[in-house]
């Protein structure tokens, strides 16, 4: 067999599903984290298979874009699970009930 | 009897398959400290593969920025954290939830995998392929040409978005210290 620009698709669209299953399954807020980087780089490998594809470079110049929003998603969404934390003493998603009375 | 191997075939299977088994342990490992490095594990082999596909700028900055500064970030914060009463909160999503999760995923993983793999053999609308980016001075060169000439009023956007993430990140950590001190900031 011979490489071919469909199996990097494939690949994307199941590490993205399995991004999503970790986002769904979990309860702990820094593996759903986790889960939102892994669908970001599904979406980065999209980006950059379906550049190689068209034969043109717009879709690097995007995936580029989508690491540096990671990258700032990354750091606010810690700082709240760091706030998070230092008020409810956990990172379970669960226990986030402070508007229910 | 003689074929040849192709090893650009050969690298990404075995990259792929990295970062497949990776990936599922990152959602299925109990502890967070092991699910972060298997995410490490999955952003080295994504690295790997954009550099079969040819983008090997893109592969540079996969692992400058997410290994180097984002996972940094990750492992920073869960060994802050310390959150050492690891409960097994995959087992508190209930078993009908997960079954039709799952039915409901595999569903939508076919019409993407139908709707990807319609699309790959499209005509060629550019005209940039690895011979004319050799030609035109390398990855580096054809990339930052199209971003500094074409998109760069959006890479200027792009570092406002960044300053108000630092500028909303220090808002937040510094407003935790100030209730929990009680004002006296040494």
């Amino acid at each position: 067999m011979i490489f071919q620009l469909w199996m990097p698709l494939v690949l994307a669209v199941m590490i993205f599903l399995i991004g999503l299953m970790g986002v769904i399954f979990r309860r702990n807020l820094l593996i759903m984290m986790m889960g939102i980087e892994l669908m970001l780089n599904a979406s980065n490998l999209l980006f950059v298979t379906f550049s190689k594809i068209h034969q043109r470079v717009d879709g690097e110049v995007m995936s580029i874009f989508v690491m540096a929003i990671a990258a700032a998603e990354a750091a606010a969404g810690l700082g709240l699970v760091i706030a998070l934390f230092r008020t409810l003493k956990t990172v379970n998603s669960d226990s986030i009930q402070l508007l229910r009375d | 009897m003689s074929f040849e191997i192709d090893y650009s075939f050969v690298a990404f299977i075995a990259f792929a398959t990295i970062a497949l088994l990776g990936s599922l342990m990152v959602v299925f490992k109990k502890n967070a400290v092991s699910a972060a490095f298997s995410l490490i594990l999955v952003l080295f082999s994504f690295a790997g593969i954009y550099a079969v596909l040819g983008a090997h700028f893109v592969a540079a900055l996969q692992i400058l920025i997410y290994t180097g500064a984002i996972m940094v970030l990750f492992v920073f914060v869960i060994m802050l954290l310390n959150d050492h009463h690891t409960e097994n909160d995959l087992e508190k999503t209930g078993f009908l939830l997960k079954v039709v999760t799952s039915l409901s995923l595999v569903a939508l993983g076919t019409i993407l995998v139908k709707a990807v793999y319609s699309s790959a053999d499209v005509h060629p609308t550019g005209t940039l392929n690895s011979d004319e980016i050799i030609r035109l001075g390398g990855s580096v060169q054809v990339i930052s040409e199209a971003l500094f000439k074409d998109n760069v009023f959006q890479f200027e956007l792009l570092s406002f978005l960044i300053l108000a993430a630092v500028i909303a990140t220090i808002t937040l950590a510094k407003r935790g210290t100030k209730s929990s001190k009680n004002g006296s900031e040494t």
